[in-house]
């Protein structure tokens, strides 16, 4: 019968059947960042054993400060990162802590390093752990209980989830990218979409698409909804993972690619649920609320709540645009911002920071704009490009690997009613700081507002 | 895990979708001790308190009858966004002992379950109307059995709802899963002994 890449990933990791419909499904990977620490406490209080410290790889990001050398800004932020190399130094897990180069957003450096493979179930106690689902793997985020779970048996109950593809058709014109085209998708299944689904990216778009791209796409599955992403391994996948560190080598290699050419959903596989989307009709697309599905083109207008009939979609609206402090049918490029963020796990890799340097090149940021690279690795090859310097040049801050503004658990936050353009992935109340409010967009979008102090369409520079 | 069987108490309307966790438990207090002390003041900080710590008098949790509920009465896709189990920790120190809506985040929904908090889902026009009750009658009481998988409106009302029996039979006996899953521990085993065989780079040690 015909399988979905999903369904062949998960067969082949059934230990058992479990009560009630449950299956007991063995994981692969599990990687680990300061949020693990209540799972450590509470194996500890149990007396259990980490069961696989092999499969597991920790690394630092929400909680190490950006700014080069500046003290953490109080003992709680500082421990969050102690705690974490403590616990994987007593358990034997590699650890990528500061002062190692390797140390970067859990998401950027899983597929940098060849953690994350086709076929692999890996789970993080992250939600955007959908991300390393763009090289073919099943990768979800989980819970603090099911992080100590992991730990302890290598394993996890879970319900098979229904699938849903999301093809892409066609061409992306001029200045569209990744970020645009799953804004547009979560604009269009909302961000409820995709709840209770896998979903399966699809379609000439994706096939086209670098891994960096790929990697955006599936890391937004979340804001969709969805628990897991996925993109069928094919050539840009093997091209990516060859000759990364802990990638199969020689004859592991070559069976690996022949094992991974049999992923792909067979022909004729039957998802739960189709969504088809034009790529040539997408264009560089922002959000104006507070959801990530209030995304529209830059083109457009910010909505007008007295249009909706809906009195419970109405409330809504009223309070995103009031939170945002935006008014209604205003131009999205009259909006005005105070500060960039580029980077996260969403939008920090090399092609990202490539493309805001293109913007950047030979002009000036005219409000603070930060560029934070996901991995100590990403910001060391910018620097061999070059690109740092063009920041630079333009008057934009060039940081250390980390999480930072995106959440801003180490302190780096905006501040109340700050407007910010930012390359992350949600725009909720209070995300990027109490009070700040935030749109999203992508890299060179963000460069472009960067450099006019105003949401701008990058086509138009 | 404290076990959950029936409930009857008063419940909270919240009627926006697609409330997320950074909403449930702002960041800044994830670095707070899981448990520790002043816990519950965490959930829905920002909208709860003003920047003095002073309620806010338009939140439903600051209002006479919705005060310490123990159940909420959410919108579509509640507890949407960061799998922070901090949400559920905040709600469950609160008090909060259910949550009823027609959808919630994945990872929010299994958080639920593993700290002793049901999860009801109905279907939305039923959900609605629960919330227009309360409103209209705040401090009315619901009654939750989940033996017998029946929420009861103030009205009398009976709305049936399903449970995948998994995550009821770990409620109804608060056990902990890890200690039934370390019982598969033949089968975990034989399983890492054949996958290891099969594709050896997926269990390759780092
Ligand atoms: S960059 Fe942002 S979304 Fe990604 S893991 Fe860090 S905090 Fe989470």
């Amino acid at each position: 019968m015909a399988r979905t890449m999903f369904e062949k990933i998960w067969a082949r990791h059934v230990v058992a059947e479990g009560p009630g419909g449950q299956t007991l499904l063995y994981i692969d990977r599990h990687l680990l960042h300061e949020g693990s620490t209540a799972a450590f406490v509470r194996l500890a209080r149990t007396g259990r054993r980490v069961r696989r410290p092999d499969l597991c790889v920790a690394t630092a990001d929400h909680y190490v400060l950006t700014s080069p050398g500046a003290p953490a800004p109080d003992a709680e932020i500082r421990d969050m990162v102690q705690s974490l190399g403590d616990n994987t130094a007593r358990q034997g897990i590699v650890y990528f802590g500061q002062g190692d180069a390797r140390r970067g957003i859990v998401h950027v450096i899983g597929p940098e390093q060849g953690l994350t493979l086709p076929g692999m179930v890996l789970v993080c106690g992250d939600s955007h752990t959908a991300t390393h689902g763009a090289l073919g793997a099943l990768a979800f985020g989980i819970g603090s209980s099911e992080v100590e779970h992991v730990l302890a048996t290598q394993t996890l109950w879970q319900r098979k989830p229904k699938t849903m593809r999301i093809t892409v058709d066609g061409r992306l014109g001029a200045g569209v990218s990744a970020k645009d085209v799953i804004l547009a998708i979560i604009a269009r299944i909302s961000a409820a979409g995709g709840v209770g689904h896998a979903l399966e990216y699809a379609g000439a778009v994706f096939g086209a698409m670098s891994m960096a791209e790929r990697l955006t796409v599936c890391n937004m599955s979340i804001e969709a909804g969805a628990r897991c992403g996925m993109v069928a391994p094919d050539e840009t996948t093997y091209a990516y993972i060859k000759g990364r560190p802990f990638a199969p080598d020689g004859e592991a290699w070559e069976r690996a690619v022949a094992y991974w050419k049999t992923l792909p959903s067979d022909a004729g596989a039957a998802f739960d649920r189709e969504v088809r989307v034009d790529g040539a009709q997408l264009a560089p697309t922002v959000t104006w609320g507070t959801s990530p599905q209030d995304a529209l083109p830059i083109t457009g207008r910010v909505p007008d709540p007295a249009a909706t009939a809906d009195a419970g979609r109405r409330a809504s609206l009223e309070r995103a645009l009031a939170y945002m402090g935006l008014s209604a049918g205003m131009a999205l490029t009259d909006v005005t911002v105070d500060r960039v963020f580029i980077g996260s796990c969403t939008n920090s890799r090399l092609e990202d920071l490539r493309a805001a340097a293109a913007v950047a090149k030979g002009r000036r940021a005219v409000v603070p704009a930060w560029i934070v690279p996901g991995s100590g690795l990403v910001k060391e090859a910018a620097e061999r490009e070059g690109l740092d310097r063009i920041f630079r040049e333009a008057g934009f801050e060039w940081r250390e690997a980390g999480c930072s503004m995106c959440v801003g658990m180490n302190g780096e936050t905006a501040r109340e009613r700050e407007r910010v353009a930012s390359t992350s992935n949600r725009n909720f109340e209070g995300r990027q700081g109490k009070g700040a409010r935030t749109h999203l967009m992508s890299p060179a979008m963000a460069a472009a507002a960067a450099v006019t102090g105003r949401l701008t369409d990058v086509r138009q520079l | 895990m404290q076990a959950f069987t029936r409930l009857t108490a008063a419940a909270a309307p919240i009627d926006l979708p697609n409330v997320d966790t950074d909403r449930v438990i702002p960041a800044r207090f994830l670095r707070k001790p899981q448990g520790s002390a002043g816990y519950e003041r965490f959930l829905f900080h920002d909208v709860r308190f003003d920047a003095d710590g002073k309620e806010r008098p338009e939140f439903v949790l600051n209002q006479p009858g919705f005060r310490g509920a123990k159940i909420v009465v959410a919108a579509e896709n509640f507890g949407c966004g960061s799998s922070r189990e901090a949400a559920v920790w905040a709600l469950a120190a609160y008090g909060v002992r259910v949550v009823i809506a027609p959808s919630l985040g994945d990872i929010f929904h299994q958080n639920c379950g593993k700290n002793g908090v049901l999860a009801v889902i109905l279907p939305a026009e039923i959900v609605a109307g629960l919330r227009r009750e309360l409103h209209a009658r705040p401090g009315a009481t619901l009654s939750v059995d989940l033996e017998a998988q029946t929420v009861t409106a103030p009205d009398g009302a009976v709305h049936r709802f399903e449970i995948d029996p998994f995550r009821k039979q770990m409620l109804l006996s608060g056990q902990d899963d890890i200690g039934l899953t370390l019982g598969y521990e033949a089968q975990i085993a034989a399983f890492e002994a054949s996958h290891r065989a099969a594709p050896p780079w997926l269990s390759a040690a780092p």
